[in-house]
């Protein structure tokens, strides 16, 4: 299960994402790393510095591409100058699948940079699952979705956040970045059962993983990237890899950013949990 | 409601601006979001609403560190509230975000006051900035190459410099402002203080002077580098494409420099030029 058609039938194992206050440290020490996920969008311009990284990198390094303004569940059809752009990215890194988040953040040409939460109705299922599949076909590469924190639910929605998530994968034939974070984000703020979640979601379109830290407030858990993972994410971990089997992991860390060697340890504390036999579709 | 009208909806007060005191404005109706055991509609939505304003203040503050040392931090906490409101992210990336600053602050000269001369300059020196760091390269011309070079043929300046004709000399002041923001969480509060306090007395020391630039890159990282007259108008020459003829006979016409002298100033220009790696082909249409 771990290699699928979802991330391009590979077994990448264990990464973390590339950060500008690791480079020195990359290009100095070369620390072996199973892969580095870099975010699309900043290396979508036409020249300069980023895009020289970025070439160092591919030289030693394996990459997978996650993008976080591509904005599948946008009610309008996606941006083609974006595309355009993002498909000469592939082109450069040849990742083997892509990904980017299940929510919505521009309307009528403006943008708000943040992954805003979807009302979880049909319609919208439909109108995502138009764009996941127009993306996929244009990039000719496999795509796989990833799950929000959200700090807001919809009079609106039809269905709970997993129901969506499985009505889009489907009508998408996509497959799923799991970011169980996110679950428990999201289930601390909207009061649902983190494990009802991965009980019902379809682990065969599991192509990727992703783990991080996050900040509580006293009303509310926000995602912040900037803490190491907590035990309950864990344990969603070792749920989610039970079911999907060893899958390729990811931590983001991207504020109040430590050494590399710290992220890099905490990503592999992961390792545990691949190692242990998996019980597909437990 | 359809998904198009609650996007609208939402992006609308998402992007509300914020009140004084940081909080969504309090008439916001936010009806179609629900409430929950510890949080009102409003309140989720204020969650939204304060992320944006602090991510593209955040994004500002990091791109025009230097205009904020001119206009003093509260003064530019106003001004990029004022125009991000009016002129918000229209791409997917924060990169261009201050693309427009310049345009908007000449329509509203209110936000910088009697520094608007200063302002102006800076806002551009700094958008030059971004588009220097990160702006297309095409194959230059190494020193070898311009041996070629005659006065019918044309050249391209590379795509990324960006020529700038400033009142005042901003260049030095942005150099000084960068250098304070580098040394923060390195160096002491009290070194940090006493270079910031530096800053301030450089501004408030900035005399008018004409000054011609080149926003480029060398080895990846941006520079600013300050040109003659001649050499900025024959550089703007190439730019618009001119041959090199053209070029020289246009920029150069009125120019005070002896004739005797202007050879050799041109040999010198295009050798520097060439080192840097700021001349290419043209490309072809």
């Amino acid at each position: 299960m771990p290699a699928n058609r979802f991330n391009g039938f590979t077994e990448y194992g264990i990464g973390i994402g590339l950060r500008i206050p690791h480079y020195q440290h990359i290009f100095e020490r070369k620390p072996v790393v199973g892969w580095f996920e870099i975010i699309s969008e900043n290396f979508m311009v036409d020249g300069g510095r980023p895009l020289a990284t970025l070439d160092r990198i591919l030289e030693r390094y394996r990459v997978v591409q996650h993008g976080v303004s591509l904005y599948f569940g946008s009610a309008e059809r996606l941006n083609r100058d974006h595309l355009k752009r993002l498909k000469a990215l592939v082109k450069r890194t040849r990742t083997p699948w892509l990904t980017d988040h299940l929510c919505w953040g521009s309307v009528d040409g403006r943008y708000t940079h943040d992954l805003l939460p979807m009302p979880y109705t049909f319609e919208a299922a439909k109108l995502t699952a138009r764009n996941i599949r127009e993306a996929r076909d244009y990039l000719e590469t496999p795509v796989a979705v990833e799950n929000v924190s959200s700090y807001a639910e919809f009079h609106a929605s039809e269905m709970t956040e997993w129901e969506f998530l499985n009505e889009v994968v489907e009508r998408a034939d996509c497959g799923i970045l799991l970011d169980v974070n996110n679950i428990y984000v999201s289930s601390r703020n909207h009061n649902f059962d983190p494990f009802e979640y991965l009980n019902s979601m379809p682990a065969e379109r599991v192509a990727q993983i992703h783990i991080a830290g996050h900040s509580k407030f006293t009303k509310y858990i926000l995602d912040t990237h900037d803490h190491p993972v907590i035990d309950p994410v864990w344990k969603l971990y070792e749920h989610a890899i039970r079911r999907a089997g060893p899958t390729a992991t990811l931590l983001e860390w991207d504020d109040r950013i430590p050494s590399f060697d710290e992220v890099h340890a905490e990503a592999l504390k992961a390792e545990k949990y691949i190692a242990a036999p998996a019980l597909v579709n437990s | 409601m359809k998904l198009m009208e609650l996007q609208r909806r939402m992006a609308a007060d998402v992007m509300r601006p914020l009140t004084g005191s940081d909080n969504i404005a309090p008439k916001t109706s936010a009806a179609y979001v629900k409430p929950n055991d510890r949080l009102t509609s409003l309140e989720r939505l204020e969650i939204y609403n304060r992320q944006y304003w602090y991510r593209v203040i955040d994004s500002m503050y990091e791109d025009f560190a230097g205009l904020c040392a001119v206009l003093g931090q509260r003064s530019f906490d106003r001004l990029v509230r004022a125009y991000v409101a009016e002129c918000p992210s229209q791409t997917f990336t924060l990169r261009n975000l201050g693309s427009q600053l310049e345009d908007w602050l000449r329509r509203n000269p209110g936000y910088a006051g009697q520094k608007l001369a200063v302002a102006l300059d800076m806002a551009r020196l700094e958008w030059a900035h971004i588009e220097a760091y990160d702006g297309e390269s095409w194959q230059a011309l190494g020193p070898e190459d311009l041996i070629e070079l005659g006065p019918g043929l044309r050249i391209a300046l590379q795509p990324y410099i960006r020529l700038l004709e400033l009142q005042y000399p901003v260049d030095d002041l942005r150099i000084s402002v960068n250098a304070v923001s580098e040394d923060h969480g390195a160096a002491s509060n009290a070194v940090l203080k006493s270079k910031e306090r530096g800053v301030v007395r450089q501004f408030t020391r900035l005399k008018p002077e004409r000054i011609f630039l080149a926003v480029h890159r060398l080895d990846f990282s941006v520079y600013y580098r300050r040109l003659s007259v001649e050499e900025f108008r024959l550089l703007e020459a190439l730019r618009k494409g001119l041959s090199i003829g053209a070029a020289v006979e246009a920029s150069l016409e009125d120019s005070p420099i002896p004739l005797d002298e202007l050879r050799g100033k041109l040999e010198t220009w295009f050798r520097s030029w060439a080192e840097l790696g700021w001349l290419c082909r043209p490309k072809k249409k």
